[in-house]
């Protein structure tokens, strides 16, 4: 029950109204985010990381004193782009930050970026903005999208699997999911489409076992990804048929909500909460002390912003010379929760993807254990289209 | 013919929820005149208290109860603050009202629960699959949510054809005026509709747990095709609601299971599931265009 952390809330909520000329002189750094509906939990993880960049340094960001203004899109483009607008023109930011869907982001960012600001996404990664569409103050700190399932292809072919099943709802980030996962799978791929929003899976189940592939991989984002795995349990799959996902499929939430039916999956991704690096350390226990829930790699990718803007504010003292921001942002000069990181040309992150295997924690809960990398220093597919 | 029976199997356990929850909403819509766009707040409200229940006691049984009663209470509360206001106004102000209470709601589990989805546990009996003929396993949490859910309509059906209050509903659904008219006090039956609605509304939402995820906006998730089902059924009617639900929930899972492959027989593979997929998808909204083209008010409109 979380009426305690409501009430803890609302007390801060009290103390923050009282101190509004704490903040006077400081930066602002505007976060566009999904905060309702199922996904809100995707916003307020990437919110909750970025703060808490913001607390550990006592309120700054290289030294320089930040404050985020906050605003919920509520997963819909239009709303993205007028809260840019009112951020660039009416307050004047100009380092924006916290969208997390890539349809929010394609109606947003280019707003943003023609406007002359800058703008470091801390989820969405849309390949239209990573080749030619690419923008010298766009940078992406989490990923390309469709590198998320190109790392579960590779480790379906790691596995020594030469035939797949792929499933996916029938839109863009569906079809992009399975183009991906083919990209670096390179074997045999049955594809099935669901319905955006389906709730129930039994009829996929029953292809599933008439089919019988070597590996399943399914990309069903939120809740229908919750749905999916609960019911290939309860259809007897799970352990028959291996199943191999992508980082979004297999979120700390995630697995907190499927319980026992992911205990044996084979996940994939950039970060995860035991990496060995003093970084992640001090982030893990400054989140755990801090939040009553689990931490998320929606949660990293909010931090990593934080200490990206910390390093460049570091070298620039403010946010006033757009272009001494620009070029001390593209030096990635900061410990990354997730060790080695770098930008490539399109200012997409190159970086390493993993192996994970979920296994029953201590409480018998699901818990993700990396295993080893998958792709070394990887960039994405469109880097080389992008001309700045 | 395995794979048939199968997806037969699934189709009807789709439909059965469907039914579970259109059977409040026609009778709510049929009788009282209110077009309800927060029943499926109901739903989310019976999961997110049934859930809360069956994790503090560590069981899934006493969320049972716990889901009934809770739900049953919030649309008891909802009717005699809000709806009772909403009889005598049009059809927009009922939607915009109901609609406002979908977002309060959304936003009070969200204060509550948080906004991760919660975990419902699955009983231990229910594990794994249990084969039913040579060659067909099936979960046997499904064939208890199927079997819930007929009890459930034969129950409605004594309910609504062998008691006072039913002979009340169905007056109420086609003489309304008559019915108070003769005295009835149809505030109190109204309320009790209602409430009876919204227990049905979590009963569902705490059942389908286990399957879906337990989250805020659950509920819009499966409003659309129960208002598929009440239109198809005709307005008010259980018996329609019963059969547009089974009848739904067979369509559906059938055209997504084998419309791909049978478009595979003459196309490519990628034109044939994506074709295949596109008019699952429209298949619900199809049928339901032809059912109403000769029935233009339903398979079984109460009073028509």
């Amino acid at each position: 029950m979380k009426l305690t952390s409501v009430m803890k809330a609302s007390v801060l909520a009290a103390f923050a109204s009282a101190a509004p000329a704490l903040a006077e002189d400081a930066v602002k750094i505007g976060v566009i985010t999904t905060l309702s509906g199922p996904a809100g939990y995707l916003g307020q993880d990437v919110r909750d990381g970025l703060q808490l960049a913001i607390d550990m340094e006592g309120g700054k960001l290289g030294g320089v004193p930040v404050e985020l203004v906050v605003e919920d899109d509520g997963l819909k483009p239009g709303n993205g782009r007028q809260i840019a607008d009112k951020f660039m023109n009416d307050e004047g930011m100009t380092l924006l930050t916290g969208i997390i869907f890539s349809n929010v982001a394609g109606a947003t960012v280019p707003e943003i970026v023609d406007n002359g600001a800058i703008y470091i996404s801390p989820n969405a990664g849309p390949s239209n903005l990573a080749g030619k569409g690419c923008h010298e103050n766009y940078f992406v700190v989490s990923w390309q999208n469709d590198a998320l399932h190109e790392a579960a292809g590779a480790a379906a072919k790691k596995l020594g699997y030469t035939n797949a099943m792929a499933l996916a709802p029938n839109y863009q980030a569906g079809k992009d999911a399975i183009e991906g996962f083919k990209r670096t799978f390179e074997g045999e791929v049955s594809e099935i489409y669901t319905q955006l929003g389906q709730t129930d899976y039994s009829a996929e189940m029953a292809q599933i076992r008439s089919v019988d592939p070597e590996v399943v991989f399914q990309f069903h984002p939120g809740g229908m990804g919750i749905a999916f795995l609960r019911q290939y349990q309860q259809a007897g799959l799970l352990g028959n048929i291996p199943m191999v996902l992508s980082e979004p499929s297999t979120d700390a939430v995630v697995l907190n909500a499927v319980g026992d039916a992911a205990i044996g999956i084979t996940a994939t991704a950039h970060w995860n909460y035991d990496f060995d690096n003093e970084s992640n350390k001090a982030f893990v226990a400054a989140w755990n002390e801090t939040y009553d829930r689990p931490i998320t790699y929606y949660a990293s990718q909010g931090y990593d912003t934080g200490l990206l803007i910390a390093s460049a504010l570091r070298e620039t003292g403010g946010v006033d010379d757009i272009d001494a921001l620009r070029e001390a942002i593209r030096k990635a000069d900061f410990d990354s929760v997730r060790g080695e990181f770098a930008f490539g040309p399109n200012q997409h992150p190159v970086h390493n993807w993993y192996q994970l295997d979920i296994v029953a924690g201590d409480d018998g809960k699901p818990v993700a254990v990396t295993k080893e990398v998958l792709l070394e220093n990887y960039g994405d597919a469109y880097a080389a289209q992008c001309e700045m | 013919m395995i794979l048939f029976l199968e997806q037969l199997l699934n189709g009807l356990q789709y439909g059965v929820m469907l039914f579970l929850l259109a059977a409040g909403l026609t009778l709510i819509f049929g009788i009282m005149g209110v077009i309800n766009l927060a029943h499926g707040s109901l739903y989310m409200v019976g999961a997110f208290a049934g859930t809360w229940v069956a994790t503090q006691a560590d069981s899934f049984w006493p969320g049972i109860p716990a889901a009934l009663l809770i739900a049953g209470l919030v649309g008891l509360v909802v009717e005699a603050t809000v709806i009772r206001k909403l009889y005598a106004r049009d059809h927009l102000d009922q939607v915009l009202a109901t609609f406002a209470l979908i977002l309060i709601f959304n936003q009070l589990i969200v204060l509550i629960f948080g906004r991760q989805p919660i975990f419902t546990p699955l009983p231990e009996v229910f594990y794994g699959s249990i084969e039913i003929i040579p060659g067909l396993f099936y979960p046997p949490y499904r064939l208890m949510i199927i079997s819930v859910g007929l009890l459930v309509a034969v129950g409605l059906y004594f309910l609504i054809n062998r008691t006072r209050i039913g002979m009340l509903v169905r007056a109420g659904s086609t003489h309304r005026e008559m019915v108070r008219a003769l005295g009835v006090d149809v505030r109190l039956l109204y309320t009790v509709v209602f409430g009876l609605g919204a227990l049905l509304a979590g009963l569902a939402g705490y059942m389908t747990g286990p399957i879906l995820a337990v989250q805020v906006g659950m509920g819009e998730e499966i409003l659309l095709a129960t208002f598929v089902v009440v239109v198809i059924g005709g307005v008010g009617s259980i018996k329609g609601a019963f059969v547009a639900g089974i009848g739904l929930g067979v369509v559906d899972t059938m055209l997504r299971a084998f419309l791909p492959t049978i478009l595979r027989g003459f196309m490519a593979p990628s034109d044939a599931d994506a074709l295949g997929s596109s008019i699952s998808s429209m298949g619900i909204f199809l049928l339901m265009a032809i059912v109403l083209l000769i029935r233009p008010k339903g398979l079984f409109a109460a009073g028509g």
